[in-house]
C-alpha cells in the first residue's frame, strides 16, 4: 500500500471508530434487534420476524405518537422558519436598537431546553400561571394548558418556536449580510417594490440557507423531546407523546427494547425520506451561488 | 435590505413590529429573573417596590448538589471538547489533503451522522456502553459524541481553502505530516475552532435525554439532568426556588454569551455557512 494510503488510514481510524461505533453500527444494531423478541434474562432472544412491527401497528399509542409528531412538525417547522426570516430582516437593517434586538432573538438558544421547559411550566399553571392571568384580563376562566389534551400539544408547540426561531435566525442573517447590495441598487433604479424585490431576488438568493435551516428544523422536530419528558411526560392521554419519547417510555420505562427498535427504525426510515427528499427534489430548486 | 426609497411611515411600523416581537421573545426570561429574584409571595404579583433577596438561590443551592453537578458538566463539556478537536482534526486533514482509494466513499459515510444523530439511538447506545460497563460515567455521557461529522465536516472545509503552496513549503523545509497540520492548519483554521468550540459546548451543556439515560447517580449527572431531578422530586412546587435553580443552571453559559455575544453570533454563523 501507498505510504499516504496508511497515512490517511491513520489519521482517520480513531474518529472513524468512534463515528461508525455510536451511529453507525447502532443503526444497523436496530434493524436487526427489530427482529428478536425482548430479551430475558442471559437466554439469547429468539428470531421474531416483523412481531415486533405487527406490535407496532396494533399499538394506538404508536400511531398517536406519530401523529402528534405529524401535526407537531408541520407546524413547529413552519412557524419558526417564518419568524427567523422576519427575524433576520428585520435585524439586518439599521433598526433603534438592533444590537439588544438581535440578542433578545438568540438568546433561548443558549438556554437549555430543560430550563426553558422549567420556566414556561410555570406559565401554563392553572390559575396562578401567567397564561391564566393574561386570559382572566379579559374575563377568560381557569383553563389547565397543559394537563387539556386539547391545548397540551400546541402549548409544548409554542415553547418549541420560541426555543428555535432565533437559532435559524442568525443562519439568515448570516446569508443576508453576504448578499451582494448592486442588485439592490439595480432594483431601487428601477423604483421595484420591496415586496417585488423580496419576492424576485431575496428569497431566490436565500433558498441554499432556507434548505439548510429546514434540514436541521425537521431533524429537530424529531430529535428534541426534553421538554416533553419535563413538561407533560407524553400525557395527557398520550396527547403530547412524541416519537422518540414513544421509543424513550418503551425502551427505557417498560424496557421492551424489540419494539423500541422497531419504532426507532420507524423514525431512522422518516429521518432518510426527509433527507432524500430535501436534496432530492428541493435541492434541485435551490439556487447555488 | 430594504429597496432605498421607503416613507417613513414603513420604517416606524417595522420597527414597533421588531420590538414588539422583541419583547415577547424576552419576556419569559425576564419574568424569570423577577421570580427568581423575589420572595416567593411576588412571584405573580408584579410591584415594582417588591423587595428584592437571593434567598431563593441559596435554597436551591442547598437542596441538591449542584456544585457536584456543575464539576460533572465542566469535566463532560471538556472531555468532549478536546478529544473532538483532536480527532476531528487528524481526520478533516486526511479528507482535505490526502489521496488514498475510497475517499470519497468514506466521507459520504461520515456525512450520515449529520442527519442520524447517536441522539436518536439512545436504545443501542445504551445497549453497547451496558456491555461496556460503561453506564452512569461520565466517559459514557461523552463517547457516542467524541467522532464528529459535524466537525469533520467544518475543519475539512477549512483546510481545503488553505493555500497548499503553504504546505509546500513546509514540506521542503522537511516539515512531517503531523508537523505540517500542526504548524500549518491548525494556527490558520483558528476560527473555525472558536466556532466549533462555542457550538459544541453550548450543545453539550444543555444536552439533556442522553445524559438522562446513562446516568443514574449524583457523581455523574450533568447540571440538566440535576436540575430535572431537583424540579420534579417536590419542591412543595415553590416556582421561585425552582425558577432560580433553573437560572443558576443556565446562568454560566448566559454570562459567557453576553460577554462574548459577537463571536458567539458569528461562531455560528460560520458553522452554519455550509
Amino acid at each position: 500500500m501507498r505510504r499516504e494510503t496508511i497515512h490517511a488510514w491513520l489519521l482517520l481510524l480513531p474518529a472513524l471508530i468512534l463515528l461508525m461505533a455510536f451511529t453507525h453500527w447502532p443503526a444497523i444494531a436496530t434493524l436487526i434487534d427489530s427482529l428478536y423478541a425482548t430479551p430475558h434474562g442471559s437466554r439469547p432472544p429468539p428470531y421474531v420476524g416483523l412481531d415486533n412491527y405487527d406490535g407496532l401497528i396494533s399499538d394506538p399509542v404508536f400511531w398517536q405518537a406519530l401523529h402528534n409528531n405529524a401535526v407537531y412538525a408541520a407546524a413547529t417547522i413552519p412557524a419558526a422558519v417564518v419568524l427567523a426570516l422576519v427575524m433576520a430582516l428585520a435585524v439586518n437593517q439599521a433598526l433603534p436598537g438592533r444590537a439588544v434586538l438581535r440578542m433578545a432573538y438568540f438568546l433561548p438558544t443558549m438556554l437549555p431546553m430543560i430550563a426553558v421547559a422549567n420556566i414556561w411550566m410555570f406559565f401554563y399553571t392553572p390559575d396562578y400561571g401567567l397564561f391564566d392571568r393574561f386570559v382572566g384580563l379579559f374575563g377568560g376562566g381557569r383553563h389547565n394548558w397543559l394537563g387539556d389534551p386539547d391545548t397540551a400539544l400546541s402549548a409544548m408547540m409554542l415553547v418549541a418556536v420560541w426555543k428555535e426561531a432565533g437559532f435559524f435566525m442568525i443562519f439568515y442573517l448570516a446569508a443576508l449580510q453576504t448578499m451582494p447590495t448592486d442588485l439592490r441598487e439595480a432594483a431601487a433604479l428601477e423604483g421595484s417594490s420591496w415586496w417585488n424585490y423580496f419576492r424576485r431576488v431575496t428569497f431566490p438568493l436565500l433558498m441554499p440557507t432556507t434548505l439548510f435551516v429546514l434540514v436541521n428544523a425537521v431533524i429537530n422536530a424529531f430529535r428534541v423531546i426534553d421538554h416533553v419528558v419535563v413538561m407533560t411526560r407524553g400525557g395527557p392521554d398520550n396527547a403530547t407523546t412524541l416519537l422518540l419519547f414513544y421509543i424513550y417510555e418503551t425502551g427505557f420505562r417498560f424496557w421492551d427494547t424489540g419494539s423500541a427498535a422497531a419504532a426507532t427504525v420507524v423514525l431512522l426510515a422518516i429521518l432518510g425520506a426527509f433527507a432524500a427528499l430535501q436534496f432530492g427534489v428541493l435541492g434541485r430548486r435551490v439556487h447555488y451561488r | 435590505m430594504m429597496v432605498a426609497a421607503r416613507r417613513p411611515w414603513d420604517m416606524w411600523l417595522e420597527t414597533v413590529g421588531a420590538w414588539l416581537l422583541g419583547i415577547l421573545w424576552l419576556l419569559p426570561l425576564l419574568y424569570a429573573l423577577w421570580a427568581a429574584f423575589h420572595p416567593s409571595y411576588y412571584a405573580t404579583r408584579f410591584e415594582p417596590l417588591a423587595p428584592l433577596t437571593l434567598a431563593n438561590f441559596e435554597a436551591a443551592w442547598q437542596a441538591a448538589p449542584f456544585a457536584r453537578y456543575l464539576l460533572n458538566t465542566t469535566m463532560l463539556v471538556s472531555l468532549i471538547l478536546a478529544s473532538q478537536f483532536v480527532l476531528c482534526t487528524l481526520a478533516a486533514f486526511a479528507f482535505a489533503r490526502l489521496t488514498f482509494p475510497g475517499r470519497d466513499l468514506v466521507f459520504a459515510v461520515v456525512l450520515l451522522q449529520l442527519m442520524v444523530m447517536p441522539d436518536v439511538l439512545l436504545v443501542e447506545n445504551y445497549r453497547l456502553l451496558a456491555r461496556l460497563h460503561l453506564v452512569d460515567t461520565i466517559v459514557a455521557i461523552a463517547l457516542p459524541y467524541l467522532g464528529s461529522a459535524f466537525g469533520i465536516f467544518l475543519l475539512r472545509q477549512t483546510f481545503l481553502t488553505i493555500p497548499q503552496a503553504l504546505d509546500d513549503a513546509a514540506r521542503l523545509e522537511g516539515c512531517s505530516l503531523l508537523g505540517r497540520l500542526w504548524k500549518v492548519y491548525v494556527p490558520l483554521a483558528r476560527p473555525t475552532y472558536i466556532a466549533y468550540g462555542l457550538v459544541s459546548v453550548s450543545y453539550h451543556w444543555n444536552n439533556f435525554l442522553w445524559p438522562l439515560v446513562i446516568t443514574n447517580s449524583v457523581t455523574t449527572r450533568p447540571l440538566t439532568v440535576g436540575l430535572s431531578v431537583f424540579a420534579s422530586t417536590d419542591q412543595g412546587i415553590d416556582w421561585s426556588i425552582i425558577t432560580a435553580a433553573t437560572l443558576m443552571t443556565s446562568a454560566p453559559l448566559l454570562i459567557a454569551f453576553l460577554l462574548f455575544q459577537r463571536q458567539f453570533v458569528q461562531s455560528f454563523m460560520r458553522a452554519g455557512i455550509r
